[in-house]
């Protein structure tokens, strides 16, 4: 039985394809996805991501347990400050990429993706129970309490006041919603609600996302498409978020990120914090920072017109060479460019921009170029 | 959701429709499929002079999503293909049954054709 979110009906109403997802029952599109992901990126979209996963930690010790199993540095968050990090196993595989906000002194919200809840769930407890301090810390899975929503583009910072009621006072010192800088989270009031909004995304635009009880999610939505309408907002289902997301290069766990690449072969060294104290997977994740890894995400570029590139087509060395060296793990075709792009693994040797790559798409060797990422940088 | 079925075509279960001239059979597909796909960025047709077999997978569409593989409805030597739908694969999705046409086949069994679905079964095959 697959999962329905708050806005199941919502969707429904507003004629949106409905997808299986991650275990979700979720919209594909509404309009279409090309228009959809145009909206974002001239002027705004609405996603619904109540799939995604609230988890809430608590206590003394919240911070220092937090930062023994994320390995983006929690001491650098003030209250009201967030950040996009990882969680990884002994071997320096990923369990999750997710982001952490400091919502009080004590308190740490964590945005984790849909599919992996219970994984991620089972890791912390895990953890929890081997940690000396775990008196002192509390983690909570809040999942179902809480609906989310993302507006998304260069035109949601002109109507984001006008979805809330004002400040409640939590997170960053703002009084309103479009003073938050980018990662910081606060609260407002959404009558009769509260709800946690942050300046973060998946789209590569500006744009905010906005966490509420379950039960509050659709009347927020919907005041959210009347206040937009005006400025061009759009709902905007998974197809958008995925082209927009790739664009921007950003990982999607189970294509980029899995339990068996770690986030240094994923270009998202970063995120990690080498020089904290001890956290799972440091000894493997510094010994790859010494020596290197076998295998790194590369973006890619079909040279001319040609069909996308999809999850699981073989790269190749051109021809005289013509070795079979790594796997594409998302493609698409990129709206904004006009031509196919996707993201692979192959052997830092083959990953420099500017190599010249073959794509194997449906038996035949078609040219593309590893380039720099990201395929998408909005103007700032 | 309420499609656009021709009467004058055939169709298929996978959702191609035919239209025969004569000895020659111009293929696309439905605006049902169409629909189905979403917005098609790529169009891939079989070569001018290869012999198709009915049913054999001959033509790919791809979405921003995913790839579909297009089948000959009826067996024929490839005559024509509609090379303004793989410069605009767009035209599949606004103009199905006209400029997003995908090529045409000289009928080799002129039989297979009873083997087709009229506009009234495949409206039933859609279902309601």
């Amino acid at each position: 039985m697959l999962k329905r979110t708050p806005l199941f009906e919502t969707h429904q109403k507003l004629g949106g394809r409905l997808i299986e997802f991650g275990g979700w029952e979720m919209p594909v599109q509404y309009s279409g996805i090309l228009e959809e992901h145009r909206a974002v990126r001239t002027a705004a979209g609405l996603f619904d991501i109540s799939h995604m996963g609230e988890l809430r930690l608590s206590g003394a010790a919240a911070l220092e347990f937090l930062n023994r199993v994320l390995t983006n540095d929690v001491q650098r968050l003030g209250v009201g400050q967030g950040q996009y990090t990882l969680m990884c196993r002994e071997t320096g595989g990923v369990v999750d990429d997710l982001y952490v906000f400091r919502t009080t002194e004590q308190e740490y919200l964590l945005i984790v993706n849909a599919s992996r809840i219970e994984a991620d769930m089972a890791w912390l407890e895990a953890q929890w129970v081997r940690f000396s301090r775990r008196g002192d810390v509390v983690v909570v899975n809040e999942s179902d309490q809480y609906g989310a929503v993302a507006i998304q583009g260069p035109r949601v910072a002109e109507f984001i006041d006008a979805c809330f009621d004002g400040g409640w006072g939590g997170g960053a010192a703002v009084t309103h919603a479009r003073d938050l800088q980018k990662n910081e989270i606060a609260s407002f009031r959404t009558a009769p609600a509260v709800a946690w909004v942050s300046r973060t995304g998946y789209t590569g635009e500006d744009g905010f996302e906005v966490v509420v009880p379950a039960k509050e999610v659709v009347v927020l939505w919907n005041r959210i498409l009347t206040v937009g309408q005006p400025f061009g907002l759009k709902p905007a289902g998974l197809g958008a978020r995925d082209t927009l997301r790739l664009e921007a290069c950003y990982p999607l766990y189970g294509h980029e990120l899995a339990e068996t690449i770690t986030p240094l072969e994923a270009g998202l060294g970063f995120f990690v914090a080498l020089d904290k104290p001890d956290f799972m997977g440091r000894p493997v994740l510094a010994a790859q920072k010494q020596h290197g890894f076998d295998k790194q995400c590369i973006a890619f570029k079909m040279a001319g017109k040609s069909a996308p590139p999809r999850p699981h087509y073989a790269i190749w060395t051109p021809a005289p060479s013509a070795r079979k060296i790594g796997e594409v793990v998302s493609g698409t075709q990129s709206p904004t460019l006009g031509v196919g792009i996707g993201m692979g693994y192959v052997p830092p040797a083959e990953a420099k921009p500017g190599t010249v790559i073959d794509i194997e798409i449906r038996g035949r060797m078609t040219p593309a170029t590893v380039v720099t990422k990201p395929f998408y940088r909005r103007k700032a | 959701m309420e499609h656009n079925i021709p009467s004058d075509l055939n169709y298929t279960k996978s959702h191609e429709w035919v239209r025969v001239a004569g000895d020659l059979a111009t293929v696309g597909i439905t605006d049902h499929a169409q629909h189905e796909l979403t917005d098609v960025v790529f169009v891939e047709l079989p070569a001018m002079g290869r012999h198709l077999k009915a049913g054999e997978a001959c033509a790919v569409v791809e979405s921003v999503k995913t790839a579909s593989d297009i089948y000959a409805p009826v067996s024929g030597e490839v005559m024509e293909v509609n090379v303004a739908a793989t410069s605009n694969p767009a035209l599949v999705n606004s103009e199905p049954y006209a400029g997003g046409w995908f090529f045409k086949l000289r009928i080799a069994r002129p039989a297979e054709l009873q083997g087709l679905l009229t506009a009234p079964q495949y409206a039933i095959h859609l279902g309601p």
